[in-house]
């Protein structure tokens, strides 16, 4: 089982596509490391016997009929997009 | 009746006057409006305040709705069509709502009128208000301190007279602790009785909508209003709505509340602990009977919480990637570049702690010593709890261990923050029903008096319960019909 605090801010920040800087990586290092040593504690109960709870009040199968229902249109959903042309979401070129 | 006085009524006492023609919802409105006027340059509640939206909708009000003419104010987080939906976050700072959430449009159905955009945490993260990237919002009883949160803008609207209800969400005591911190009541239904439809997702197996309100019968009103199931939210449960506002009446003979001792064992301020013990006497004047129980696993609520929250909050946030809404990085050097610089420009640093420690407790080698080991505590935590309501109808503990804190106080440490809720986030694990009422005040060194707030816990869709015990408590007490010294008061 891995250590508690063994995280590398770093290299989580870029799984999590999110850009740091140098100052705000080592602020996080510390803090969550603080975190996850509290978190720790976890490990020292016994759950052996014990099933994870996905949900606070699990409901299953839930089912309703497969109707066609108004959703948003191009336009509402254009509405909010940083770029948009002829019905499009423009994006940066990224394939070099 | 004085205009100015309607912006003190609760929405019980102003629904007659609305029903008999004595005001009208414009006139309401104008009420609203001048007391916003007066009191949010000290308070800074609102994100958002589109008063012409509001006179529209005025004037079309049918007042025998159940809500008819009443303005609510809206936490940040809730789709509201045409109006901006920010979270509080630099990221969101441009959108505007396209559609309503599934509680609005209930909103609208009983003839509220929904209207303002309450500050908050930065998506619904913190317990201070003081993670929103666009203000602080000060506390209506001490403007040097923080309302609470992360529903803080709500909160601190009501408790001013600035709204006559307000939404806020809970996800870890997001309604229950800034209701407690502002001295007005703050109810987080069971998980599933009211729809996330239309509520941007923070964490979501945790996430619930409810009402912050003056007093309780009022929340029992906003309840009937948006509780329920919907065909938009496969987590809302079908079971049928009582009415709320029904059979709150009586005394409390036969009831019986467990005093969970885990929840009185350390860390708690001596005025917090004093108006809880007056309290369970006044509980138990009013005939329930106070046990003593157990929730063993309490000390594991917080670390079991926060691996789950943030493990969500990880995967709901990823959807923030500046391409179809949103703040986007100008000029990337690449999609990887596009992706962390848009994010990292668009979030704050709570985000991006949470964002960091959820896909940790995600990521391969941790996910089971964390993620997985804090879903078993959760099954742990509902067992407890599950205990407990085999011999109580319901929990008494405070709301929060402290009182509204000085702004600034607990910014270094987001641990300590996050220790603020250890009374409140068990109940968002077990998926029960909680709410918080005012049960006395304390005094400051500066002379100040600050609300405390007591937290009833519920079983599972038992909200009747806990509101009527909850309004025999308030009814046979002063405290809620306190208002904050704001009049006197100078601008900070």
């Amino acid at each position: 089982m891995p250590e508690a605090n063994q995280i590398d801010v770093g290299r989580v920040a870029k799984l999590a596509r999110l850009g740091l800087s140098e100052e705000e990586r080592r602020l996080f290092q510390g803090q969550l490391e603080r975190v996850l040593e509290h978190a720790s504690k976890l490990r020292g109960l016994d759950t052996s016997d014990v099933q994870p709870a996905a949900h606070a009040v699990p409901v299953f199968n839930i089912f309703r009929e497969d109707e066609p229902r108004l959703a948003l249109t191009s336009d509402e959903a254009l509405r909010n997009a940083p770029r948009q042309a002829n019905d499009l979401f423009i994006v940066p070129k990224v394939i070099e | 009746m004085n205009v100015a006085d309607l912006t003190g009524l609760t929405i019980a006492e102003l629904q007659p006057l609305l029903r008999q023609r004595e005001v009208s919802p414009r006139e309401v409105l104008a009420a609203l409006q001048s007391r916003i006027n007066q009191v949010e340059p000290q308070i800074d509640a609102y994100l958002s305040l589109d008063f012409q939206d509001a006179y529209r909708q005025a004037d079309q009000a049918d007042v025998n709705l159940p809500l008819g003419g009443v303005p609510i104010a809206i936490k940040d987080i809730i789709c509201m069509a045409g109006q901006p939906c920010t979270c509080a976050s630099k990221i969101l700072r441009n959108y505007k709502a396209v559609y309503d959430a599934t509680v609005i449009r209930k909103l609208r159905d009983a003839g509220a009128i929904p209207f303002g955009k309450t500050n908050m945490d930065e998506f619904a993260m913190g317990a201070s208000t003081e993670n929103s990237s666009v203000k602080l919002t000060r506390n209506p009883w001490d403007p040097s301190r923080v309302p609470g949160g992360s529903s803080g803008g709500s909160a601190a609207a009501v408790a001013a007279g600035m709204a006559f209800g307000a939404l806020g969400t809970d996800t870890g005591g997001s309604i229950r602790q800034p209701a407690a911190l502002c001295g007005v009541v703050g109810m987080k239904p069971t998980y599933g009785r009211v729809s996330r439809y239309g509520v941007v997702a923070f964490a979501s197996s945790l996430d619930q909508v409810g009402p912050l309100t003056k007093t309780v019968q009022d929340a029992a009103i906003i309840m009937n209003a948006i509780a329920g199931p919907d065909s938009l939210d496969s987590t809302c449960l079908k079971e049928p709505i009582p009415d709320y506002t029904s059979n709150l009446e009586g005394d409390l003979n036969g009831v019986r509340l467990g005093l969970p001792k885990e929840y009185l064992a350390n860390g708690i301020d001596p005025q917090v602990r004093m108006a809880i013990e007056r309290a369970v006497t006044e509980f138990r004047s009013l005939g329930a009977e106070v046990l003593d129980i157990s929730l063993p696993h309490t000390q594991y609520a917080i670390a079991s919480y926060y691996m789950i929250a943030s493990a969500e909050a990880s995967a709901n946030l990823a959807r923030f990637d500046g391409v179809r809404y949103g703040y986007r990085a100008e000029n990337p050097q690449n999609l990887f570049d596009h992706y962390a610089r848009t994010r990292a420009e668009g979030f704050g640093p709570e985000v991006k702690r949470r964002i960091i420690l959820g896909t940790y407790v995600l990521s391969a080698g941790y996910y089971e010593a964390y993620y997985a080991q804090a879903q078993k505590v959760r099954t742990l935590i509902r067992r407890d709890f599950a205990n407990a309501f085999e011999t109580v109808d319901a929990l008494i503990s405070p709301t929060s261990p402290g009182l509204a804190f000085p702004i600034g106080e607990r910014n270094a440490d987001p641990l300590q923050m996050y220790l603020a809720d250890i009374f409140t986030n068990a109940a968002n694990l077990a998926g029960i029903c909680g709410i918080s009422v005012p049960c006395g005040f304390a005094a400051t060194e500066t002379g100040t008096q600050l609300p405390i707030g007591l937290q009833l816990l519920g079983k599972t869709l038992d909200e009747r319960r806990i509101l009527r015990i909850a309004h025999a408590y308030e009814q046979s007490t002063q405290w809620h019909k306190r208002r904050p010294p704001l009049d006197k008061s100078t601008h900070p």
